[in-house]
């Protein structure tokens, strides 16, 4: 059965955090517990979701939740999923709540020997692109491009120079169960993927972009349409890895103009023509290599 | 309904302190309406009920009662993102001052 609003859980899971205003980070929470429900129970490495759902002495979640390492996010899950099934508990979820710092950076060991070892969790990857909790520094999967405290943009060098680290296919590489990736602002797209992913035996991946207002230097209220215009603009993509198989499951007939999603975010306003003519001929190059190679 | 809910603050020695990283669940101290400038106003006669609001609302204020968004004002930070999904722009944002 398809979720959508009417069928999503009442229950609010993550409720009074002390996230930014218009935080993509804690609508990817708040809605994957909302469909996980309260035998979930929730691991968060150091990162922006564990630094505001811990404030000593509040907890914002109503179900289980856990500060993990900042690298131990998947390795706390496997021994989660360990210590309740030797207890014969049976009704639960582990999933884990990771940055992009802690999943593409720090925590990547930790996830690959958990999908090597097959254990029974959910990895969601809220994916801001940067290290915002700590001030915006660059991370593996801070785009090209991006102004960053660590890759400022001066005359010689405009923000970050290397490429966003290629996560989801090198969790596929894996040969993992279950891998999709999904956006904040397609949240139907999201509340279903956390939902097949539940049902499925083995390691689970979820890539899902969480726009942040501060970081990414938009207005608070542009969250969402941001989220939205990453996928239309061809940056981002929603796929599916099943079965030793990609699948695409939103193939943009046209897509958005790249420079006008760039133009509207602080972190990208230095660039040049140029920067942004690489960076649409990176995703001409990668959406040719999708639709050659991918269902 | 499960939800995590505002309570009064408990005083407690040192001592009381959890020694593990466990806490009660679900047990908030402090609001967050001061951080707001702006906040959502709900027109209820153009409010058609879609729970488009609830869905994307990152603090999870908005809920739906007999039909009609409802906002809990103690954790709405005013961030707007309601009041720009609105199809029939029930939402609309007013200054708190």
């Amino acid at each position: 059965m398809s979720v959508s609003a009417k069928t999503l859980d009442k229950n609010e899971y993550f409720y009074g955090h002390k996230a930014c205003a218009g935080c993509g980070g804690s609508l990817a929470v708040r809605n994957a517990l909302k469909v996980l429900g309260k035998n979930a129970v929730a691991v968060l490495p150091a990162g922006c979701m564990s630094a505001v759902g811990f404030n000593f002495p509040q907890l914002c979640f109503a179900n289980n939740a856990i500060i993990s390492t900042f690298a131990g996010t998947a390795s706390m899950l496997t021994g989660i999923e360990a210590g309740f099934r030797r207890r014969g508990i049976k009704d639960f979820t582990a999933v884990g709540f990771a940055g992009d710092g802690g999943t593409a950076d720090i925590g990547i060991q930790a996830l690959s020997g958990a999908i090597d070892r097959n254990d029974n969790i959910i990895y969601i990857c809220y994916d801001n692109e940067a290290y915002m909790n700590t001030g915006i520094q660059k991370s593996g999967l801070t785009p090209f491009g991006a102004k960053t405290t660590t890759t400022p943009a001066g005359q010689n060098i405009h923000g970050n120079i290397r490429p966003k680290k290629n996560m989801f296919e090198i969790v596929a590489a894996h040969d993992i169960p279950y891998a999709a990736t999904a956006t904040v602002g397609y949240m139907n797209d999201f509340l279903n993927k956390v939902e097949k992913a539940s049902k499925i035996q083995g390691t689970k991946y979820i890539h899902v972009i969480a726009p942040c207002p501060t970081g990414w230097g938009i207005p608070v209220s542009d969250t969402i349409d941001a989220a939205r215009e990453i996928v239309d603009c061809g940056l981002w993509y929603l796929a599916e890895y099943e079965n030793h198989t990609f699948k695409i499951n939103h193939d943009p007939k046209n897509f958005t103009s790249v420079e006008a999603y760039l133009r509207k975010q602080a972190r990208f306003k230095h660039l040049t023509d140029e920067d942004i003519a690489v960076i649409t001929d990176s995703r001409d190059k990668k959406w040719e290599f999708i639709r050659k190679n991918w269902n | 309904m499960i939800k995590p809910t505002l309570r009064e603050q408990k005083i407690f020695p040192f001592a009381d302190v959890p020694e593990h990283t466990s806490f009660e669940a679900g047990y908030l101290v402090s609001v967050n309406s001061g951080w707001r400038s702006i906040r959502p106003v709900v027109n209820t006669a153009a409010c058609i009920g879609c729970m488009q609001c609830y869905l994307y609302c990152p603090d999870g204020v908005i809920a739906i009662q007999d039909g009609k968004a409802v906002i809990d004002y103690d954790f709405c930070k005013g961030c707007g993102i309601c009041s720009k999904i609105c199809k029939p722009s029930a939402i609309q944002m007013e200054s708190e001052r």
